[in-house]
């Protein structure tokens, strides 16, 4: 708790630390990949599929940035295109088809800045997952295990619950790229990440996430069994809850619906 | 008043998207050079014609005007006033920019939200302000957005919204991101509930706008010229190294990548919502 916001920001972007497939190859069994969107492609930035969790079905998607350069280039340093957002929201409308639960791991420096993924609306393919999730009849949990980009993490984490890796972050823009729009001067990115409250901490604060997981043991068999366990009985009490949706819609009713409501002096 | 204010210089005041106009004062009237055309109008004559320069050029207009422009007379009816924000995360420098914004724009706040008539035809209708930090969504434009939707669902109302912004607010970070996943699920309630919702995006819809409201719209129009887009021109040539294609991020653009459903000049917006308003309320 004595590191400095921008401390945790190295640490959220270190590459060392476990990537979504390391996740998936720990947490769940008989992983089966599931690739494409049906509309254009299939994005490596995003892995998803089926599996079982404690010997329950599940989807699981991870937004995978690889480890060391080579999967780097492969995963687009996981940052998505539309068609990752899309398929995403495809095997997500498959799980809700078949009745089982949505895990969705996240890490993420944003949605990818590119041509084509503007030419093939970025913009659309994430308001879509941000409407479609809000009304996905299965429950959904999303854990932010290293970088919460923007939309582009948001994209995944419309959920019932929102956990975060104890030094993963989760923001609304970049560091650099706040200081460089606000002081242009992206050196500035300690100033901002203090001011942006990115860590889970202050998330947890702000009533965004429910839960910080501890980082004790991060990547050993203890650290993956305590993350199991949790999720597993998490999924089993929103399975039986009968208002699941009006839940996941008061979750996000709620935030900074506590504005001020009185007129501005002067106005 | 608002006259004004457009008058004022505000090139500090804006967050993204194009520079301001500069604004021209010699002996007679002021006029504005076209960002497009480069000739200098008189300010008066810009008004008169919504702001559009006669080379078609669609400037930016202030929410109130446009307003006026689009509704039938004395049908606008505001909801939703006096909501200012808490500065959640008491952000360097936010509580004087407010100020500033508030005097400059003469609004409270990014978006104005009401009940209308477009051509006879009762909606819910938002629109947004560009003079206030570009339109940016901070908790009180998630907040009366989402609240409009909810109106209008439990009044079984149409809702028309007209979008400028420069995408999430910063300075209310993570509450601010969630504005996105909060104004999404209450537009699904809405359209869920068989009720339509048209979207006209107009210069600049950006980033988390683009991200969630703007791109939910059973019908999407936009402005002639407009740029519409998710992440910045710059920011996709830093991350990319490419040069752009001709008209990245335009509103031709992303009609012809078959993203939205028109273009419409500003002259041309009432009537058109108003058919199809009409069309969708039994004709």
């Amino acid at each position: 708790m004595s590191q400095n916001p921008y401390d945790k920001v190295k640490l959220a972007r270190d590459s060392s630390r476990p990537t979504g497939v390391d996740y998936i190859k720990n947490l769940f069994k008989n992983f089966i990949e599931l690739h494409g969107d049906r509309r254009y492609g299939d994005d490596a930035a995003v892995v998803g599929g089926v599996a079982y969790l404690n010997g329950k079905p599940v989807t699981v998607i991870a937004i995978e940035k690889g480890h060391n350069p080579k999967q780097r280039a492969l995963r687009n340093s996981g940052a998505p295109n539309p068609e990752g957002y899309r398929k995403a929201l495809r095997l997500m409308k498959q799980a809700e088809k078949f009745g089982r639960p949505v895990v969705c791991l996240i890490d993420t420096s944003g949605a990818y800045c590119g041509i084509g993924a503007e030419e093939r609306g970025q913009g659309q393919a994430i308001a879509e997952n941000l409407m479609e999730m809000s009304t996905l009849c299965v429950p959904v949990v999303s854990i932010l295990i290293g970088e919460g980009g923007s939309g582009g993490a948001l994209a995944l984490a419309v959920a019932d619950r929102v956990w975060m890796l104890e030094n993963a972050i989760y923001s609304v823009i970049s560091p650099e790229g706040c200081a460089s729009i606000l002081w242009k001067d992206s050196a500035k990115a300690e100033t901002a990440a203090a001011n942006l409250k990115l860590t889970a901490q202050d998330a947890k604060s702000f009533g965004i996430i429910e839960r910080i997981l501890s980082e004790n043991d991060l990547g050993k068999p203890d650290f993956y069994d305590r993350i199991r366990v949790m999720l597993s009985e998490e999924l089993d009490a929103l399975s039986q809850d009968p208002d699941l949706l009006q839940k996941r819609y008061d979750r996000f009713r709620r935030i900074g619906a506590d504005v001020n409501n009185e007129p501005i002096k002067g106005m | 008043m608002a006259l004004l204010n457009f008058l004022k210089p505000k090139n500090k005041l804006e967050e993204g998207g194009r520079s301001s106009v500069p604004v021209h004062q010699d002996d007679g009237e002021p006029e504005i050079t076209c960002p497009n055309c480069r000739k200098e109008i008189p300010v008066s004559r810009l008004w008169a014609n919504h702001m559009v320069c006669s080379c078609g050029y669609h400037q930016r207009m202030k929410a109130r005007q446009r307003i006026q422009l689009l509704t039938d007379k004395d049908s606008f009816t505001e909801l939703l006033t006096g909501l200012h924000t808490k500065d959640p995360l008491a952000f360097e420098g936010y509580q004087e920019k407010l100020e500033t914004v508030r005097t400059v724009s003469g609004e409270e706040e990014g978006v104005l939200c009401g009940t209308a008539r477009i051509g006879r035809q009762d909606c819910c209708l938002f629109v947004m302000e560009s003079e206030f930090m570009m339109g940016s969504m901070g908790t009180v434009v998630g907040e009366k957005i989402t609240s409009l939707f909810e109106y209008a669902t439990a009044h079984r109302l149409p809702v028309v919204g007209y979008t400028v912004s420069g995408g999430a607010r910063m300075q209310e970070g993570l509450l601010s991101l969630m504005q996105m996943a909060k104004t999404s699920a209450a537009v699904k309630r809405h359209s869920d509930a068989g009720l339509l919702y048209i979207a006209v995006l107009t210069d600049p819809t950006t980033g988390g706008v683009t991200a969630s409201f703007a791109m939910e719209a059973d019908i999407i129009l936009a402005e002639p010229g407009a740029t519409v887009g998710f992440a910045g021109a710059r920011v996709v040539e830093q991350t990319t190294r490419k040069a752009l294609p001709k008209g990245f991020q335009t509103a031709e653009f992303v009609l012809q990548h078959g993203f939205i459903d028109r273009i419409t000049p500003r002259k041309d917006q009432r009537a058109l919502l108003s058919t199809l308003l009409k069309l969708h309320n039994g004709g």
